[in-house]
């Protein structure tokens, strides 16, 4: 078998006991990439690639313990932070940016002796559904290349569906893991808020954003997570909670969960296709000894709104640090006000605009308490909904996306069809709560489906140990685009 | 029930956000934030009398970290991405009327 077909645990696990090298996987991943026309990298140096490589080889020849992660080839999102290559969030503003420091996700990704292929291309700081707002390209979905990948992490779901890499990372503010994962037919996992230091991962909306795991399997990304995982000093909003042991979670068995299905994600909106591969799904699990329970998630509808709200007011704050001052570009200008101004509004591509707009309106004076603060409380409510239905249940199961992946340029003149495609992966993020998205039955089309697996904070052993009960019998299982 | 935003207030939102919008910008993204504005405003028939608004989800168990000092980027490597620098710092436009 292809080293890049093998899974990632067991190419980690390979690389520590000898039996591959990494130079011979880091020359597989830069063949792959080579020859790659999905868009999805926006910095590729091989040199360095080899360079990593060879020196988990060298560590292993001098007898040293060989991390996790051992010579996996992993693709980051150009949204984390990385002492050796630039780091752009896919916006001009940021064109060569090199930052002085590693995000300690990566910092950690590093010491568990991965290898990294490159930085992955993004919508714009992470905002949007389809990576269609990247200022350096589209992807193109590895399924079908006139069809978007999803996004806001896109160039992390096409990576590891085109075999580019055995692991990448993205972060999910709003779906931006668990959609383009579902899109693309990969597994990805946004953890519960805090389980992940934000340290060095550029902000888009702080009370929301979590960098997360994409792989081809659940235990890939389950052992990804587990390297990456836990309290930094540097986050105050990481938590220090013990790491459960994820990919041992893998294989434990699931019968007697009780699993929720809200019926608010089953009305209109959502694809007959969708629909028949997560019905097709839950019976499934139900096959597997769970027990199925409809449950009221009366907010869901809300969610859209709500986080349109709250992510726009936390982004126009956040991107306030872009001025021409201290990061990569600049537009000269006569004097302190109108270069800003300038800067900004040429360095940010129309969407960024948009939201930064939407989130200074909705947080100046006279209009705080009728979006913001209004926002904020419907936020609680949807939480609620969520505390409500684990009461009864252990899990929540549905659809990532209401649709397969759409043709590049379907959406793009219509913001708000856009956002509503975010409608399933909202909810969990608004409560801060893990969730991961598995590849389901596809479509008639063969285009992939995803179902999402959302559980209570803290229970991301929970979540893996379903995820992988599902994978084993889901109809996706093996299935992989064809390549050029 | 009048439009939630006009260009003039698009301009002035702009401004708040040191956002030069160029004259060409401003029609779709006024026509744009209408219509954004306007499903948004579906929150207003949620009843949220005495609900609390939640800012961030599990902010109530964080710790606290040591405040004691360590050490800081070395000043060139701050000042090395920035589009212009002299005498150890940003240089910046002026902004003071001489």
């Amino acid at each position: 078998m292809e080293l890049l077909e093998r899974s990632l645990v067991d190419v980690a696990d390979a690389v520590r006991k000898g039996q591959v090298s990494a130079l011979d996987l880091a020359e597989a991943a830069i063949a792959r990439i080579e020859r790659d026309d999905t868009g999805s990298h926006l910095d590729f140096d091989p040199a360095r690639t080899r360079a990593m490589a060879r020196a988990v080889d060298e560590k292993r020849a001098r007898g040293q313990a060989l991390g996790a992660l051992a010579g996996v080839p992993l693709g980051l999102k150009d949204v984390l932070c990385t002492k050796d290559a630039r780091t752009t969030c896919a916006s001009k503003i940021l064109d060569g940016y090199r930052p002085p420091y590693d995000a300690t996700a990566v910092a950690r990704l590093r010491a568990a002796d991965a290898v990294f292929t490159g930085k992955l291309n993004m919508d714009e700081f992470a905002m949007g559904s389809s990576n269609e707002n990247s200022a350096y390209g589209v992807v193109k979905n590895p399924w079908d290349p006139t069809r978007v990948p999803g996004g806001s992490s896109g160039g992390s779901a096409a990576a590891v569906a085109a075999g580019l890499a055995l692991g990448t990372l993205g972060t999910d503010t709003g779906g931006s893991i668990r959609q383009p994962a579902a899109l693309c037919g990969v597994v990805g996992v946004k953890p519960t808020y805090g389980r992940v230091s934000r340290y060095g991962l550029v902000a888009f909306a702080s009370s929301l954003d979590q960098i997360g795991t994409f792989a081809a399997d659940v235990r890939g990304a389950a052992r990804l997570l587990e390297v990456i995982a836990g309290h930094d000093p540097r986050d105050s909003t990481s938590v220090a909670r013990p790491i459960d042991e994820w990919v041992a979670a893998c294989g434990t068995d699931v019968a007697g969960l009780r699993l929720g299905v809200p019926r608010e994600y089953f009305e209109e909106g959502l694809d007959a296709d969708v629909r028949a591969s997560i019905g097709a799904a839950i019976e499934s699990l139900r096959g597997l000894g769970c027990t199925i329970v409809p449950v009221e998630m009366p907010h869901t509808k809300y969610a859209v709104a709500t986080y349109y709200v709250v992510a726009t007011a936390e982004c126009s704050s956040n991107l306030a640090r872009f001025d021409g001052v201290r990061y990569a570009t600049r537009v000269d200008s006569k004097d302190l006000e109108s270069m800003y101004g300038e800067t900004r509004d040429r360095g940010f591509g129309a969407e960024v605009k948009r939201r930064i707009l939407l989130g200074t309106y909705v947080l100046s004076a006279g209009y705080y308490d009728a979006y913001y603060s209004k926002a904020q409380k419907v936020r609680t409510l949807i939480r609620r909904d969520f505390d409500r239905a684990f009461e009864q249940v252990d899990a929540i199961v549905g659809p990532t996306s209401p649709s397969v992946a759409w043709p590049l340029g379907a959406k793009v003149a219509d913001p708000l069809q856009m956002y509503l495609a975010d409608v399933y992966t909202l909810p969990a993020s608004l409560a801060g709560l893990p969730g991961v998205s598995v590849p389901a039955q596809p479509g008639a089309s063969g285009l992939p489906i995803g179902l999402q697996i959302v559980t209570p904070a803290w229970s991301e052993a929970r979540m893996f140990s379903l995820a992988h009960a599902f994978e084993q019998v889901s109809p996706a299982k093996g299935l992989r685009p064809r390549r050029a | 029930m009048s439009a939630p935003i006009d260009r003039d207030q698009v301009q002035h939102v702009g401004r708040l956000a040191r956002l030069t919008l160029r004259d060409d910008e401003v029609p779709a993204l006024t026509e744009q934030l209408v219509k954004i504005l306007g499903f948004v405003a579906q929150l207003q028939e949620v009843s949220t009398d005495g609900i609390e608004p939640t800012a961030q989800v599990g902010v109530d168990r964080l710790p606290f970290r040591p405040d004691e000092p360590h050490a800081c980027l070395p000043r060139e490597v701050v000042l090395r991405e920035a589009p212009e620098t002299a005498g150890g710092g940003f240089v910046v436009p002026a902004f003071i009327q001489e």
